[in-house]
């Protein structure tokens, strides 16, 4: 008696292990951060790309106006890619696009830039990777959609037609 | 494509032929009392049919013939004929027919060597193995066929992964599965005799051998990853508690619990429900580590095949095997009556217990470190890791005790024994702390732990070095093994207190200058290869003694597939290794260097074939010898 | 004999001192508890990729402002989430975690010491 008693109590087990396991196949094991603790700015110091002042993050959001901050590099394939969608967003009134520019050389950058368009209105040079980092981002391309000093929304890889068309929505 | 044709067929008549196989097995089990000679036929036919079709997709990858989807995804023309055989087993499908070879292999081996046991039992344990066996052939052709035909035919392949191009990990998969497979017989023949009550200390005996020589691979297969892992993937580490890693050590871990406890069950007939309980887990753990490798469900570096509908066969199949090993245990194990289970407290018998608890203990953190993440993201989607600091923590306060039972342990006589040699115990315990604090005192901070840890590693190494010397062993493989260990606790704590590690950019022909070291960064050669573009930097090492030693490491960038690999050059000595390696930093003219110091990383290769040798001995020592 | 082995060990002791290279224990130690994100399975520490690169410069600019070890977890666990850290903290997630092996070895040791007095009485 005891022993079917046993039996069964273990079978218990296994069977919970089992759906546990059948549960954990159906997850993506792809790490997107959704859970992040807080999503106001990080505050950095940066140099800007072209005139080499230094800015600090306080003073360079305003809290009226929707951003669009990109993580973007010459060296990165699909940051080209997601370019003319960033072009798109230049004239806009309602959102204004600038740009982190990750882990390049300057020449590259620039060339890059008159090559595919300038849709930044200021752009930090992040040579070092660092401030990318206090972004939470880990890669290029990523963009941030910003207002009132807070991250509404992230998206990590390049921007395309669903996303681009999200965001429009967004700051209308 | 005739190959593979040829492949695809053998596999198929090797899958009925399980089913003939189980058919007559069945009826000869409750027929005759002498064996069906077609069986053993028929297992050697089917061994014979899985060694066509490996043959089969080894010709395939030769001629790269890319008809083949699997050799399309795995190999290239320019691959070197070594590495274009040993891609055969380098991917997911074709290491699954490894395990087909060495599951009917192995059973087939079992049934020539077993002449003396009871029909009964040698019956039952080919029918078990054959459920495992067609399990694997289902598998295999349901979802990963490695004769599946594309058309038209690709010009060329998409080429194998220049990581994986390397002989330590060609050899690694077929050693690690003889141990890693291997255990499968003894699955199923701990479960056939249970069936018929035949567990005893004659069964031990039989099954010993086939537990010594799945160890022994095991062992050396592991070894074999971790040194592909140091020389090849150029981090300088061997091990880092990575889930596929874990995988191959929790059948270890249960395997040498077994190993001592089969021990215990030759001379009495104790112990018979856990012996069965082990030899059904070990088994068990290899079928879930393929099953964690395999299905996607973990993030590693080294993942198979990410593909959901893999996991889900593998998972039914695991828990079927689970369900049937609990009803068979809980149905037909009679325990043996409590009185032969009496021994004093002080007996080796209590030793080998304490062992138990231990390995138990060191198997519940590894099985929960890799395991809970899973378990944790279903039930509440929060994602944690579980790296070196969490195994660390738990697993090295024990191994303080664990390593003096191990010294002690041995010592000590059946059922009943006081502590001869009380002297000498106690001198080397004196001298192992003594010289263990001048050791850690010199050269490290955590004073206090780290003594306390060398100490008892010390103590074990000169226990056992002192019984081989005088002979004083009862059992020369036991004392190797043991000391083996000892050698590799040591060689780890050492290395891991006096490795050193600089870290730098440097342009060609920039020097870097410490207190201890200065590098020197003096040229570069590039070299076109057949299959990849190789950028050699020549550096000379100067340390304070004046010595200087000339490293190239090398870095490759291939051109199927498009990735960029950094060879390590690591000049090997007795005493250290010097361990440099290079990277691009993105955009940069300068380069990334780091060079490592790394005291006594040969002695913890050693130590570990010195384990595996103390196993082969007890191997072939002839049963009259004891 | 045995001050043969002695003096010999001694001095392999001493002869260490032309390996070392030079040492940073706390940025080590940091740089192996983080996960290299882009990687699969590898920490900062052992990790070449750009991101870790990039990583090991931020940690030796906090450590240089300040920052302490555990300001530094902090500081990455917030913009990463708990699955960067290698060291599982011990919250009301992880507490079974942690304590489930212990729990284990325990009732080991129950079981063999009941079954060793129950056989001496």
């Amino acid at each position: 008696m005891k022993n079917k008693l046993l039996l069964i109590f273990i079978s218990l087990i296994f069977i919970i292990v089992f759906i546990l396991f059948y549960k954990g196949l159906q997850n993506t094991n792809i790490y997107t951060p959704e859970t992040k603790i807080s999503n106001k700015i990080p505050s950095f110091k940066g140099d800007l790309f072209y005139s080499d002042e230094t800015i600090n993050s306080s003073n360079f959001f305003n809290s009226d106006k929707f951003y669009l901050l990109n993580v973007w590099s010459s060296w990165c394939v699909p940051c080209r890619k997601e370019h003319t969608f960033l072009m798109n967003f230049k004239e806009s009134k309602k959102i204004e696009v600038v740009g982190i520019n990750y882990k390049d050389k300057k020449i590259n950058a620039e060339n890059f830039l008159i090559e595919l368009g300038n849709p930044y209105k200021k752009i930090i040079f992040d040579q070092e990777g660092i401030i990318a980092i206090e972004w939470g981002a880990y890669g290029v391309p990523e963009t941030f959609l910003i207002k009132d000093k807070v991250i509404i929304k992230r998206y990590i890889g390049p921007l395309d037609e669903k996303t681009a068309k999200e965001i429009k929505s967004i700051i209308k | 494509m005739l190959y593979s044709s040829i492949g695809y067929y053998a596999l198929i008549l090797g899958l009925g032929i399980s089913l003939i196989l189980v058919y007559f097995s069945i009826k000869n089990f409750q027929n005759s009392s002498t064996l069906n000679t077609r069986i053993l036929s028929f297992t050697f036919l089917q061994f014979f049919l899985v060694v066509i079709s490996f043959a089969c997709l080894i010709i395939s990858f030769v001629l790269s013939d890319f008809s083949n989807e699997t050799v399309f995804n795995n190999s290239h023309t320019t691959k070197p004929l070594f590495y274009k055989i040993a891609g055969t087993w380098g991917n997911h499908e074709g290491s699954l027919l490894l395990w087909l070879l060495v599951l009917t292999l192995f059973i087939l081996i079992f049934f020539l060597k077993t002449k003396n046991q009871p029909l009964k039992y040698k019956l039952l344990t080919l029918i078990f193995q054959q459920i495992i066996i067609i399990g694997f052939f289902l598998f295999l052709i349901q979802t990963s066929n490695p004769f599946n035909f594309i058309f038209p035919t690709p010009e060329e392949g998409m080429g194998l992964n220049p990581i994986l191009q390397d002989p330590a990990l060609a050899i690694h998969p077929p050693i690690l599965y003889l141990g890693y497979v291997g255990s499968s017989i003894i699955f199923s023949s701990a479960l056939a005799a249970t069936y018929l009550n035949l567990v005893s200390k004659v069964w031990a005996s039989h099954i010993k051998k086939w537990i010594i020589a799945s160890w022994v691979f095991l062992t050396l297969g592991i070894l074999l990853g971790s040194i592909w892992a140091y020389y090849e993937l150029g981090w300088g580490g061997f091990w880092f508690w990575d889930p596929v890693e874990n995988v191959s050590l929790m059948p270890w871990l249960a395997l040498t619990t077994l190993l001592h406890c089969i021990i215990v069950l030759e001379k009495k007939q104790v112990l018979t429900s856990w012996v069965i309980i082990l030899s059904i887990s070990t088994f068990t753990l290899s079928m879930c580590g393929t099953f964690l490798v395999r299905s996607g469900i973990l993030n590693s570096v080294h993942t198979f095949a990410n593909d959901p509908e893999r996991g889900l066969f593998i998972l039914v199949f695991l828990f079927s095997l689970i369900f049937i090993s609990l009803f068979i245990f809980f149905f037909f194990h009679k325990s043996s009556p409590n009185n032969s289970n009496s021994f004093f407290w002080l007996s080796k018998e209590t030793s080998i217990i304490i062992n138990n608890w231990f390995m138990m203990y060191f198997l519940s953190v590894v099985l929960i470190g890799t395991i809970y993440p899973i378990f944790l993201e279903v039930l509440s989607s929060q994602k944690i890791s579980v790296g070196p600091p969490f195994y660390h923590k738990l697993i090295i306060p024990f191994l303080i005790p664990f390593l003096m039972a191990m010294a002690i342990g041995p010592k000590l006589k059946w059922i009943k024994s006081n502590i001869v040699d009380k002297f000498y115990l106690v001198l080397f315990f004196a001298i192992s702390i003594v010289l263990s604090f001048l050791i850690v005192k010199k050269f490290s901070t955590n004073l206090l732990i780290n003594t306390i840890l060398v100490s008892s590693a010390l103590y074990l190494f000169f226990i056992t070095l002192r019984d081989f010397f005088i002979r004083k062993y009862s059992n020369i493989s036991q004392n190797i093994a043991h000391f083996g260990f000892s050698l590799l606790i040591l060689s780890i704590l050492l290395n891991n207190l006096f490795s050193s590690e600089i870290i730098t950019n440097l342009k060609v022909g920039e020097t870097f200058t410490s207190s201890k070291t200065k590098i020197v960064f003096k040229s570069i050669n590039q070299k076109q290869e057949k299959n990849y573009k190789s950028i050699i930097a020549n550096f000379s090492i100067e340390n304070i003694n004046q010595k200087i030693e000339d490293l190239s490491p090398e870095l490759r960038i291939y051109n199927q597939p498009n990735i960029v690999t950094s060879e390590a050059d690591i000049k090997t000595t007795l005493l250290s290794d010097k361990f440099i390696v290079i990277n691009i930093v993105q955009n940069q003219d300068y380069f990334n260097v780091r060079y490592q110091v790394k005291p006594f990383m040969l002695w913890i290769w050693i130590s570990v074939i010195v384990i595996s040798f103390g196993g082969l001995l007890s191997f072939f020592k002839k049963e009259h010898e004891k | 004999m045995k001050i043969f082995k002695l003096f010999f060990v001694i001095y392999l002791i001493s002869s260490f001192n032309h390996l070392e290279a030079s040492n940073d224990d706390v940025k080590s130690k940091i740089t192996k508890n983080l996960r290299c994100l882009v990687c699969q399975g590898q920490s900062v520490y052992d990790s070449d990729s750009q991101f870790a690169i990039s990583m090991k410069v931020l940690i030796d600019k906090k450590l240089e402002e300040g920052f302490t070890e555990i300001q530094i977890y902090d500081f990455f666990r917030e913009r990463y989430g708990e699955w960067i850290l290698y060291d599982p903290k011990l919250n009301k997630n992880t507490y079974v975690m942690w304590l489930l092996p212990i729990l284990i070895f325990l009732i080991g040791g129950a079981i063999i010491i009941r079954n060793l007095i129950l056989k001496k009485n």
